[in-house]
């Protein structure tokens, strides 16, 4: 008796540490820790998903363990009817049901796809920053057009405000993500894609590469520190004055394959290395050249 | 050009793990020198044991030209075992690298982990997945729809070795050079030769390319038997419903399979010729790939599971005693999954960049393929009631399919939904949503099938202890492996990362491993399981060949079954065609008259062909002409040589059909008829007591 309650203490207290570090996980970073808009919506878009789900498959999961005990083989009072095979009740339930519940979801779907389609961008007051991002191995460069400014492995957000972050990959397939904010996006050789996001609270969020591409591929993650708009203008103003400019001879470096340690800033960038990037990885092999999408 | 260049190609001493462990000593070079040295161990331990039992002849007449369906079914089950063991293994060690990696590079180097992550889906998806559920469709199908063989039977030989090539290119990769490190579905540019220079990827070409084609010729071989084959009276209608399953397998397999076979010669295109068709530069573009790819991969998906559902509606009924609920809505709803499945595959990227409407349509679609598989859960549970349910070990795997089956369809779902997807893409939610798939509805099906089928395969039973503890095992070892990773993705943890930055992760990383073990635990039960079972053979035999009181036609013959199945071919008259039969009690009925049986004479063709494929994809692997062209004109002389064959069959005496066949129903009417109740007892002969 003693034996069997300190088991139940001690599997209680299991379960209690358990459950809480799921939830200290959770609360730390990822879908359940949203600091946007976007984030929070795809978060309960994704609890109505299970809770419309859970109205097909609970009855599943009360029924069977009854069926079972109920027919198992020794319980002779129950039942048996061998050559059952149809009803048509139950055949309307099972068919009907599941066609009540997707035709929900699907409703849903097509709604919040549109709502939450990330080349839409999200309505604000002011118009939004853009940021041109170019996937490296194993790096994030990250261009501000309008400042004239660049960083690897950090991008700053104004809070409130949304940002447009134009993407694309300087060698092969990757995908852009800060899950805080909520979507990812590919960043693919020769194309540009987009992804709007806005942080609304101000903070350091995780961003990283989410598709495998090689040795350092662990390794690539950025900072996304989102700051109040005041601060963010005075980062990108200290950037320009005190820091190296992002040169032809520097690009270059970035795109030999490496892991870096620490983030690095560029006061001022040459040319357009964003555009140059994705002309030159469409260019040749008998196609002509085109401009980039929807140049700056 | 190096001297020798025309001899070996690419091929050096440092393809060797064993000398790279030598010159670059790491736990990981050891693991990976250690792994090859187990391969080459264990090929020449079978060598040894071959010639030392003086079996050589026996195998080589008995089973590698045999075109007997049966036989062909039995070897792919057993390339199927064989190369589960090896993805088993490289799951723990994935999962002990990941535990270990926290905030630490854990003792695997990334290329190595890497390379773990490829060949672990890679031998998965096409060396394990693809030969089970082959073998078992080989075995069982002919039987069920009455027929004694496969319309092709030289077709299956042939598809046999193709997939077995393309498993031993694979196993060579462990010896000899390195194996891919773009994961299972080989996204270029990452494998193009610009970021891959290795010969990896062209090993997986190779593996690949042999086993699609292997794969279509499979789909033809099974459809066409199915239209062509069936016993008189065996209308599709009456046909089992694992007949209907694989006859949609079928169907997906000789669609889905072309654009894998094209993908993958695409790719070495550009490898091998500087195409660019998906280079990063040059006009290439990868998304045709990715279109390409998964234009097989979602119904590939399909083709792996809808043979399990036709097992679990064969087990289901079977050990509740019931003839199955909705049979003809289980039909639709697998066609209609079959439809359904190559109109999703877009599913596999939403994050390319396309417009919501694109997402939006093919997210419902993918939502769509929901309301037939519900459909299915729900038939089999309604099976269930009012049934007299045995709780035998095929019927728990049976059971813990439906529950796990369900969560992944409810995950299934999420991830359906693009706004959500773009948070848990490439995530380990991801992860875990497809083996939540693809461990219940593929591999406990296979399990089931292997526990169901195996007495009227082999004349014996299996031990049902160690089935047991085998399915305790994989059950909760499924959902300590499985069920961290969703929380682990909604957390941010993505797929292939072989170390992590977050301390935080430890915990759920330490039950996702101790999931893993156990997981390989159970797959150990089952080898101990069939090795007691070999050992107290006697006690389990079954030789009348109904020991579950069946009810479709492959219980209505002895077990094992002749080569040429039925002495004469059974009259169907009605759906569940062997339980309508005892019901009668024109079971086991004395013909009046028997007749000569043709059947397929034995042929080298399957094996030299597949020796020369494997021969050829290693020759273009390592870039050696003159083996590639070898291997090529082996193969097309093969093809060529067999035209001039024109005796193909050989004649079995009626004579010995019926002696066989008398001596066979004399044994049915001296053994005694067993109750369900006496099922797992050695009472249990194989001849039922039928239930109703």
């Amino acid at each position: 008796m003693r034996v069997s309650s300190r088991w139940t203490r001690n599997s209680r207290s299991l379960l209690a540490a358990v459950s809480g570090l799921l939830l200290s996980g959770c609360a730390d970073y990822g879908l359940f820790a949203a600091a946007g808009p976007v984030a929070e919506a795809q978060r309960s878009h994704l609890l109505l998903i299970v809770g419309w789900m859970l109205v097909v498959s609970l009855p599943l999961f009360v029924a069977l363990p009854f069926v079972l005990w109920r027919y198992r083989q020794r319980n002779r009072k129950a039942d048996y009817r061998p050559d059952w095979e149809f009803s048509r009740l139950l055949e309307t339930l099972i068919w009907g049901l599941p066609i009540v519940v997707v035709s929900v979801l699907g409703y849903e779907a097509w709604r919040q796809t549109y709502r939450l389609d990330p080349y839409r961008p999200i309505p604000a007051d002011r118009p939004p920053v853009e940021i041109q991002v170019v996937g490296m191995d194993w790096k994030w460069l990250f261009i501000y057009p309008a400042a004239g400014v660049a960083a690897v492995n950090e991008v700053i957000l104004p809070v409130g405000r949304p940002v447009r972050f134009r993407l694309t990959s300087a060698t092969v397939l990757q995908s852009f993500m800060i899950p805080r904010l909520g979507g990812q996006m590919y960043a693919m050789p020769g194309m540009v894609s987009q992804l709007n996001l806005i942080a609304t609270r101000a903070g350091e969020y995780r961003g990283l590469n989410t598709q495998f591409n090689g040795e350092g591929f662990a390794r690539q993650k950025f900072i996304a520190r989102a700051v109040s708009e005041a601060r963010y203008r005075q980062l990108l103003a200290g950037m320009a004055a005190t820091e190296a400019a992002l040169d032809a001879a520097t690009l270059a470096r970035l795109r030999r394959a490496s892991v870096l340690d620490s983030p690095l800033r560029f006061g001022s960038v040459d040319g357009d290395p964003f555009n140059a990037i994705v002309a030159q990885l469409r260019r040749g092999g008998g196609y002509a050249f085109t401009p980039a999408v929807g140049a700056r | 050009m190096e001297d020798g260049y025309w001899l070996l190609g690419r091929l050096d001493w440092q393809a060797l793990p064993f000398v790279r462990a030598w010159r670059h000593p790491s736990v990981s070079e050891w693991i990976g020198a250690g792994a090859g040295g187990l391969v080459v161990i264990a090929a020449l331990a079978v060598l040894v044991m071959l010639t030392r039992r003086k079996a050589w002849r026996r195998l080589w007449d008995g089973w590698l030209t045999s075109l007997d369906h049966k036989k062909i079914g039995i070897m792919y089950v057993v390339i199927a075992l064989v190369m589960l063991t090896r993805a088993l293994i490289e799951a723990v060690l994935m999962r002990m690298q990941q535990f270990a990696a926290v905030g630490d590079p854990g003792f695997l180097s990334p290329e190595h982990f890497s390379q773990l992550f490829s060949t672990h889906g890679t031998v998965m998806i096409f060396f394990m997945a693809m030969p089970f559920l082959t073998g078992i469709i080989n075995y069982v199908m002919p039987l069920q729809i009455g027929a004694r063989d496969v319309s092709f039977p030289l077709l299956n030989s042939i598809s046999l070795m193709l997939t077995a090539a393309g498993a031993a290119l694979v196993m060579i990769s462990l010896v000899v050079g390195q194996f891919s490190t773009g994961g299972w579905s080989a996204y270029p540019p990452y494998t193009g030769i610009q970021f891959s220079p290795g010969v990896g990827p062209d090993y997986w070409i190779w593996a690949v390319t042999l086993s699609s084609i292997a794969s279509t010729l499979s789909g033809l071989n099974f459809a066409v038997t199915i239209y062509k084959e069936r016993a008189p009276g065996m209308t599709l209608f009456r046909m089992p419903l694992f007949c209907w399953t694989t006859l949609c397998t079928s169907i997906l397999m000789i669609f889905a399979m072309a654009p894998l076979t094209v993908a993958s010669l695409m790719l070495a295109l550009d490898r091998y010729a500087g195409f660019h068709f998906f280079t990063a530069e040059a006009g290439g573009n990868l998304m045709n790939y990715a279109n390409l790819f998964w234009l097989f991969g979602h119904p590939e998906v399909y083709i792996l599971i809808l043979p399990a559902f036709g097992v679990y509606s064969s087990v289901i009924s079977t050990y509740s005693g019931k003839t199955l609920y909705g049979y003809k809505s289980l039909v639709y709803a697998t066609l209609a999954i079959a439809v359904l499945s190559f109109t999703v595959w877009l599913h596999h990227f939403f994050t390319m960049g396309q417009t919501a409407n694109v997402n939006a349509i093919f997210g419902i679609a993918t939502m769509l393929i929901g309301v037939p598989t519900g459909v299915k859960v729900y038939d089999w549970l309604l099976t269930l009631l009012r049934g007299r349910i045995r709780f035998t070990a095929p019927m728990l795997f049976s059971i813990m399919f439906l529950v796990t089956f369900v969560v992944g369809g409810i995950t299934g779902v999420i991830l359906a939904n693009p706004p959500v997807d773009f948070v848990v893409h490439n995530s380990l939610f991801l992860v875990a949503h497809f083996h939540n798939m693809l461990i219940p509805g593929l591999l406990f099906g296979m399990i089931a099938a292997t526990q169901h089928w195996f007495p009227k395969a082999f004349g014996f039973r299996l031990d049902e202890t160690w089935g047991k503890i085998s399915f305790w095992c994989w059950a909760v070892g499924f959902y300590l492996a499985f069920m961290p990773l969703y929380a682990l993705g909604l957390m941010g943890a993505m797929r292939r990362t072989s170390e992590w930055l977050r301390p935080d992760y430890s915990p759920l990383m330490l039950i996702a491993l101790l999931g893993a073990l156990l997981l390989f635990a159970g797959f150990v039960s089952l080898l101990v399981q069939l090795g007691v079972s070999v050992r107290h053979r006697d006690r389990y035999r079954v030789p009348v060949g109904d020991p579950w009181d069946g009810h479709s036609l492959e219980w209505a013959t002895s077990a094992p079954p002749p080569e040429y199945n039925f002495a004469l071919i059974p009259r169907v008259e009605a759906r569940d065609a062997f339980r309508q039969m005892k019901r009668r009690g024109i079971a086991y009925a004395r013909p009046e008259a028997y007749t000569d049986i043709a059947m397929p004479k034995n042929s080298a063709v399957g094996p030299i062909i597949g020796l020369a494929g494997a021969g050829l994809g290693f020759a273009l692997t390592w870039h050696i002409g003159w083996l590639a062209v070898l291997g090529f004109s082996v193969i097309v002389g093969a093809v060529i040589a067999r035209s001039f064959v024109r005796e193909t069959e050989r004649l079995i005496p009626a004579a010995s059909v019926r002696e066989h066949h008398e001596r066979w129903l004399d044994a049915v009417a001296a053994t005694p008829r067993v109750p369900r109740v006496q099922e797992l007892c050695p009472s249990n002969r194989g001849h039922a007591e039928p239930m109703a």
